[in-house]
């Protein structure tokens, strides 16, 4: 197998290690699948079986994406683990986070080996998973928590499913606190929610869509930062769409309550307003909401309120669009177009580039426990996941660009700027344009 | 494409009746004027013109309705078209086909316009987006987006009564505006006509959040809200919203927002009462303000076989000439 995982030498890219603080030109050199030395670092002896050009572009870590539904098993119709992989190689993302809303839900161990296996057998990507807080997503009985973590899932979540019993939820939180599990929450009220297709306001007022208040992931974040105080456990929020809730967030951080959060592409750059003509691209869950919320929402990415930014991708097969809006299915194909929509923050003047890629590799590494082995970043030692991209390199978002399954995005047809050129995953060559 | 684009074609024509939103001043003027010109023939003794001959029409109602399938109906035959009604209840739309897949189906049959009731907001939208080119769109009700037709009807009325300068009208819609679809459309073609001052009058349940936007003043007091007013729109209230706990009882409603003869006396002395249909006695109005000499509930429903009659004509015209002209 050592040819599969040549000494590789990455020469003249600008190397980009935020977790390291790094951000100059040197080399990186990669041996038996893991990171040999950076800059001064590398062994004066070495001597590379493979170079890499890098001059031009960035190197960095792997990205690590949050939030990736691979819809296998259960709904392969949709995509798969060996295609959304794929796509995750080609957009230089080296490690994807799966929801546990797959078919059979992520409820036993039985099924978290089942993905590790085919992610494994797929061979593109590193494939973690969140196993249910409660059994089949019910909201009624605790899921035998220890023995998914033991099977390596890298916390709980009830996904968007709610937990209609309060406490249920305390109870569930107290569990996986037990076990020093995080629980990764999608804030929302489900009775001020229920039914809703938008954004309570004035567009869904006009389209005559029922609308979910603002207040339904509020009224949440408030609760589950009581039950979070309360039980002590570590709590991650998941897709903030409210700037009102990340200022909860920023202020349950700031007193020292053990809380992360994330913010997800589509809501950084749509509104409402987008969805005025009833585009189902634009059909997203929770709602795309108002303009102050978009700005809210890139305000805390930039000040690390919002420590992560992932795709929330949800790839779907054509027809779940093709419906009047609220029959369709929610949702964004995401994982093609993470790296390049993310560098455009860089472009807004939001982040500086070392920021944005915290945000894509050591935030969310962070975030699923990953960091201390050495993920999402460019540590000697630690598994050579590594990403090289053209920011400068710029493309169309067009059905051939896209290696996921599911093309279902509203960015199609914009011109973006950032392109992957190499991606290397335990010092393998899994992407190469 | 916006919603303007897929209804007008680019000589301005209407070529799909899917909303009110977007479309211009002159293009309901022409509605309403063509809507007058039907109007004799539903009074005549032969009561048909051939404008639509060899035309098929399909009534695609996917929620219940009898009053506007019926009035649709009755217009496409007045217009000499041949008319199928397709009623598809939700239960046999879950077990089988896509909404996409009924259409194709109907399409195949040569249809030239869908008359279109769904449950769904945007649903009338979706048919316009995905139907060939040569057949029309008409919105029947789609959630609580859009009555366009019903708007029209209302706006007929209206001008009827009161002429053509809306600019000197004070309009209330009282009662459900939240969830009405045929609110939406009157406060559309009411702002488009230019009529002075659009009200509408509810408790805070049943406004829907930015109301204001849509270019209304909102009351929460029915003598406030029809205080020298020159029309009252009435709006039916559902049964479910007192399950909902939108409301306390049907009750309380009537006691604070019912029409009652007695509230009459603050609008101005020759106000004109309209409802939709259909009433609830009782609970919108009384009995004595419903067949009273201000109510022209009963010409509202006389007058949609106008008004849809001149939808009907006009989307087939421009599709026609649209059609002609790709001949040449």
């Amino acid at each position: 197998m050592a040819s599969r995982k040549p000494r590789i030498l990455i020469r003249g890219g600008r190397v980009i290690d935020p977790a390291n603080h790094l951000d100059a030109e040197v080399e990186v050199a990669v041996a038996a699948g893991r990171i040999a030395g950076v800059g001064e670092a590398v062994p004066d002896d070495f001597k590379p079986e493979l170079e890499i050009d890098a001059r031009g572009l960035v190197v960095c870590p792997g990205l690590v994406e949050l939030a990736a539904h691979l819809r296998e098993p259960g709904h392969e119709n949709k995509a798969t683990i060996a295609s959304e992989t794929r796509a995750a190689a080609a957009g230089g993302i080296t490690t994807l986070c799966c929801p546990p809303t797959t078919d059979p839900i992520i409820d036993t161990p039985a099924v978290v080996e089942l993905i590790r296996q085919r992610a494994e057998r797929a061979g593109h990507a590193r494939v973690v998973t969140l196993g249910a807080l409660t059994q089949g997503l019910a909201g009624e009985h605790l899921t035998e928590m220890a023995a998914l973590k033991e099977a390596g899932c890298r916390g709980v979540s009830n996904a968007q499913s709610p937990i209609l019993h309060t406490a249920v939820v305390r109870r569930a939180f107290e569990y996986a606190a037990t076990f020093d599990l995080t629980v990764f929450i999608h804030p929302e009220e489900y009775w001020l929610a229920n039914g809703g297709v938008a954004h309570e306001g004035a567009v869904a007022t006009r389209l005559g869509l029922p609308g979910i208040p603002a207040a339904a992931e509020t009224a949440a974040v408030a609760r589950d930062l009581a039950l979070i105080e309360h039980t002590g456990v570590r709590a991650h929020f998941c897709r903030l769409t409210h700037s009102r809730s990340v200022q909860m967030i920023a202020r349950a951080q700031y007193d020292g309550v053990p809380v992360t959060a994330d913010a997800a592409i589509p809501y950084l750059y749509f509104t409402e307003l987008d969805i005025a003509d009833f585009d189902s691209q634009f059909h997203v869950y929770p709602p795309l909401r108002t303009q102050r919320d978009r700005e809210g929402l890139r305000a805390g990415l930039a000040r690390g309120t919002l420590s992560a930014l992932c795709s929330d991708h949800q790839p779907h097969e054509a027809d779940a669009k093709l419906n009047p809006f609220p029959a369709t299915e929610p949702g964004i194909s995401g994982l093609d177009t993470l790296l390049p929509l993310a560098l455009r923050l860089v472009e807004d003047r939001l982040l500086t580039l070392p920021e944005i890629i915290e945000r894509l590799t050591a935030g969310p590494a962070r975030i699923l426990g990953l960091f201390e082995q050495g993920t999402g970043t460019l540590n000697p030692g630690a598994a050579a996941d590594i990403t090289v991209f053209d920011p400068e390199a710029t493309w169309r978002i067009d059905p051939a660009s896209l290696l996921s399954q599911g093309h279902n995005t509203p960015f199609m047809g914009w011109e973006v700027k950032g392109r992957v050129m190499h991606t290397l995953l335990g010092g393998r060559r899994v992407f190469e344009r | 494409m916006s919603s303007t684009n897929l209804q007008v074609d680019d000589q301005g024509r209407l070529r799909h009746f899917l909303t009110i939103e977007g479309l211009s001043h002159s293009i309901l003027t022409e509605i309403l004027d063509t809507a007058e010109s039907f109007a004799g023939v539903t009074s005549r003794q032969v009561k048909k013109v051939p404008l639509l001959r060899g035309k098929t029409i399909v009534n695609l109602f996917f929620e219940a309705s009898t009053r506007t399938r019926t009035t649709f109906e009755l217009a496409a035959k007045r217009l000499s078209a041949d008319v199928l009604n397709i009623n598809i209840d939700a239960s046999s739309a879950v077990k089988g086909e896509t909404l996409l897949d009924t259409l194709r189906n109907l399409e195949a049959m040569h249809v030239d316009m869908f008359v279109v009731r769904h449950a769904d907001s945007g649903a009338a939208h979706f048919f316009a987006r995905h139907v060939a080119p040569h057949i029309s769109v008409l919105n029947a009700g789609d959630g609580r987006h859009a009555h366009p037709t019903q708007a029209m009807l209302d706006m007929f009325t209206i001008r009827r009564v009161k002429g053509p300068d809306f600019g000197r009208l004070r309009v209330a819609i009282v009662g459900d505006v939240m969830h009405s679809r045929v609110a939406r459309s009157q406060i559309h073609a009411l702002n488009t006509l230019n009529t002075g001052e659009v009200r509408i009058v509810a408790p805070k349940t049943l406004v829907p959040v930015d109301a204001e936007s849509l270019g209304v003043r909102v009351y929460h007091d029915l003598e406030a809200g029809i205080r020298d007013v020159d029309v009252i729109i009435m709006l039916r209230l559902q049964r479910e919203r007192m399950q909902g706990a939108m409301l306390p009882s049907e009750h309380e409603y009537f006691r604070l927002f019912g029409l009652t003869e007695q509230r009459l006396a603050v609008a101005d002395p020759d106000v004109t009462v309209m409802h939709p249909g259909p009433i609830n006695r009782g609970v919108e109005m009384d009995s004595q303000v419903a067949d009273g000499p201000r109510s022209v509930i009963l010409e509202q429903v006389t007058h949609g076989i106008a008004v849809r009659m001149a939808v009907m004509s006009m989307t087939m015209r421009a599709h026609g000439e649209a059609e002609a002209k790709d001949r040449h």
